[in-house]
């Protein structure tokens, strides 16, 4: 117990994996039936013979070829050639088939590893996005005009730029949030001293440097992968430590929708397939816009991009550990942008972790997205919103889901100890029941003998469970009064987190790191105490 | 066993709610050990005090268990899981009590109105004041004002405490308080009210002498106005 609040983070033991998170164990929710799930997965399939993939990729498209697509050059009529690649149905089933249905996704402390299993939905929730902007909250006291003796605390919001401070700021943060499972970074790097050269090493370093999880990114150079590779392997304690407890993960939207294999992308794909670490395979259409808006169009199409850059992986090396990486979004049909928290962004995202459940590979899936640009009631309405449905569908590895505002633009550090609450409460609605033929006896008893007392009260019989952390505790930032002190009091809580000692690499590994990896900002040189 | 030992662990028993051998405590571990029960029952048995049974076993525990539930360690069911296991530990002390001449912090009725079904915030309180060392007569819920103030007559008892959970039924209680000032008892007992829709404002409006919000508030009230 956490202030009465039952902590979800219970650590546990795989006899093959060995310790990793509990996470949630769900039941989940389907929308699409058996014919459904079919349907989509023919027309996935008949998408990618036809029209297939616009490959922007040689080497790709020669891997395809050689095991049995149809290529054919052809130009653009900007002038630009790509490959045209038609992937037989055979070719794409028996590549998806490879992928491993259960892997570990690696953390610096044994106990916060991720055990991935498509067959089995135990959920998972961490950061997400590489937001620009940091939202800074300060509550300020305002005066009524019409009584001087009535003051109000009122949030006031300032942006900041993203940088390294901020950055391992926020890892030091969702270090102390118990209900976070996992780390994107969630902020984008924007230091003077970073260029696109040191900024993969810099990212990586800032994050795992002061959070003990699971640390996932996207590379931002492939020439900095080695560099990365090698940080890893030195906190991992050597070559084949890192690929047995992967400390670090990456992200390839390889695919930019509709349909087309980016070049730079895919030779990233292959870089890291090659290192042996995992690897999620993301694909982000826009419904309405690079997708089609109804439900049974985009789904077939995100998951045919992502079928195909699954097939890719395989191609490269059989076995691969890959995530299906859904972020399909929908069109605001006023501006056209990105529009999340909203019911079709639920409908498409649920079905794609039943279609990732059905090829068995573990979902990488999203939730905790919205258009609200502040913590607030529109902030508390999208996220729950797409927390609560997301969570009910079992998809395995949940990102987006602490801190983001104004769509993915904003990381605000508040909001994410909001979001922690939610997603905490969330998790313990979810669990599974307790109910067995022992237990309903226990319950019997009780009920015999509570109805055997002067008050018949359960009360006291409520310890047990209290004790087992089964009981939720109230909402952690309620107000007493006739208002809503909820930002106010997850301030509170945050100042108090941050006070806590920071879990920084020891001396020895700090140093080699720098010897070793050129670029790291000097000032990011902290050590554990 | 030695008295002493026996009245620590009637104590630390006490303080772990834990009312009969097979209860689990707040700690772990301790189902199938000797509770409260077994314990007080041993301890009449062997011929402790009583007094010290309740001076150096209950009481003292008591105040612990308030403190830990001030700080946060403790929850309500953890109280009252205490508290239960002292009204029970005095209810097998009594008659010993009785013939040693000591006697209870007064006798409190207690009861839901005329109307009202509602009795968990009565219970509780009820338990606690029981723990707290109060000799509670519980008339239950839904008691007719006649049979509230006959109780207070026959038992002659210093307190009186009523509860409504209805907004429909609280203004019984100024009903009771009414029938107490007809039958000339009413300065003779102290009337503390509760229950969700109650206040301090309608405990004024009414006469009565005190509102609880809950019942650690009641116990306080209590102490000073035993003072």
């Amino acid at each position: 117990m956490d202030n009465g609040q039952p902590i979800n983070n219970e650590r546990t033991e795989d006899p093959v994996f060995g310790p990793y998170r509990q996470g949630v164990l769900v039941k989940p929710y389907e929308r699409l039936n058996r014919d459904h799930v079919k349907w989509l997965d023919d027309a996935s399939l008949s998408i990618l013979n036809d029209p297939g993939i616009w490959c922007y990729n040689e080497r790709a498209a020669n891997l395809f070829k050689a095991h049995g697509a149809e290529v054919r050059e052809e130009q653009e009529t900007s002038g630009s050639f790509f490959w045209r690649v038609s992937l037989p149905q055979g070719l794409v089933r028996d590549a998806v088939s490879k992928a491993p249905s259960r892997f570990i996704l690696g953390a610096r402390k044994p106990e916060n590893r991720l055990l991935l299993d498509a067959e089995v939905p135990r959920v998972y929730f961490g950061t997400g996005s590489e937001a620009n902007v940091w939202v800074d909250v300060r509550m300020e006291e305002f005066v009524s005009v019409d009584d001087s003796q009535v003051k109000v605390k009122v949030p006031r919001f300032r942006e900041l730029r993203g940088d390294t401070t901020l950055l391992s700021r926020a890892a030091r943060l969702c270090e102390q949030l118990e209900h976070l499972d996992f780390f994107i970074r969630p902020l984008n790097i924007q230091d003077p001293d970073v260029t696109p050269d040191n900024h993969d090493v810099n990212k990586f370093f800032a994050s795992l440097n002061n959070i003990t999880k699971h640390v996932q990114a996207g590379l931002t150079r492939l020439e900095s992968l080695k560099d990365v590779i090698k940080m890893a392997e030195i906190i991992a304690g050597g070559r084949e430590e890192l690929r047995k407890n992967p400390v670090i993960s990456f992200i390839a939207c390889v695919f930019k929708s509709p349909l087309q294999i980016v070049d730079e992308t895919a030779e990233k794909v292959f870089a890291i397939v090659e290192s042996g670490l995992p690897l999620v395979i993301s694909s982000s259409p826009q419904g309405g816009s690079s997708a089609p808006i109804q439900e049974a169009g985009m789904v077939a199409q995100i998951n045919a991009e992502i079928l195909a850059g699954i097939t890719l992986v395989q191609l490269i090396k059989q076995g691969a550990p890959v995530l299906y990486g859904s972020v399909p979004v929908r069109v605001r049909l006023d501006n056209l942008f990105d529009l999340y928290g909203c019911p079709e962004f639920n409908q498409y995202n649920i079905d794609c972790v039943q279609m990732a459940r059905f090829y068995k590979i573990p979902c990488y899936s999203s939730a905790g997205v919205g258009d609200a640009k502040v913590p607030g009631m529109q902030a508390v309405f999208e996220k729950l919103f797409t927390h609560l449905h997301m969570a009910m569908s079992g998809a395995q590895y949940i990102h987006y889901a602490f801190g983001l505002l104004d769509r993915t633009n904003s990381f605000c550090p508040v909001q994410a100890v909001l979001d922690n609450e939610q997603i905490g409460k969330i998790k313990h609605c979810l669990r599974e029941p307790k109910i067995d033929p022992s237990i309903t006896a226990d319950m019997i008893n009780i009920v015999k003998k509570v109805m055997a007392s002067p008050h018949r009260l359960f009360a006291r019989h409520a310890r047990k469970a209290m004790h087992a952390g089964d009981i939720s505790s109230p909402y952690r930032f309620e107000a007493k009064d006739l208002e809503d002190k909820a930002l106010e009091n997850a301030m509170g809580y945050m100042n108090q987190k941050e006070k806590e000692p920071a879990q920084h690499l020891d001396q020895t590994t700090v140093d080699r790191i720098f010897n070793e990896i050129p670029g790291i900002l000097p000032g990011l040189r902290q050590v554990a105490e | 066993m030695d008295q002493q030992i026996l009245l620590e662990k009637i104590a630390f028993n006490v303080m772990q709610g834990r009312l009969e051998a097979e209860d689990e405590g707040f700690d772990e571990g301790l189902e199938g050990k000797p509770a409260v029960t077994e314990l007080v029952k041993e301890a009449i048995r062997d011929g402790v005090d009583p007094k010290s049974i309740v001076l150096e076993a209950l009481t003292g525990s008591m105040e612990v268990v308030g403190e830990k539930f001030e700080s946060g360690e403790y929850l309500i069911p953890d109280m009252l899981a205490s508290a239960e296991c002292v009204g029970v530990a005095m209810d097998l002390l009594s008659p010993y009590l009785l013939k040693a001449g000591v006697e209870t912090k007064g006798k409190f009725i207690i009861s839901t109105v005329k109307g009202d079904l509602h009795d968990i915030g009565k219970n509780i309180v009820s338990i606690m004041l029981k723990g707290a060392g109060y000799e509670v007569i519980d008339l239950g819920a839904d008691v007719p004002t006649d049979r509230i103030v006959g109780a207070v007559k026959e038992h002659q008892a210093p307190y009186l405490g009523l509860s409504a959970l209805l907004t429909t039924t609280m203004r019984v209680m100024g009903d009771v308080i009414e029938k107490l000032k007809e039958e000339g008892v009413r300065e003779s007992v102290k009337v503390l009210i509760g229950g969700a829709p109650t206040s301090k404002e309608f405990a004024d409006q009414i006469g009565a002498d005190a509102h609880c919000k809950d019942a650690f508030e009641a116990t306080n009230i209590l102490k000073t106005m035993a003072h």
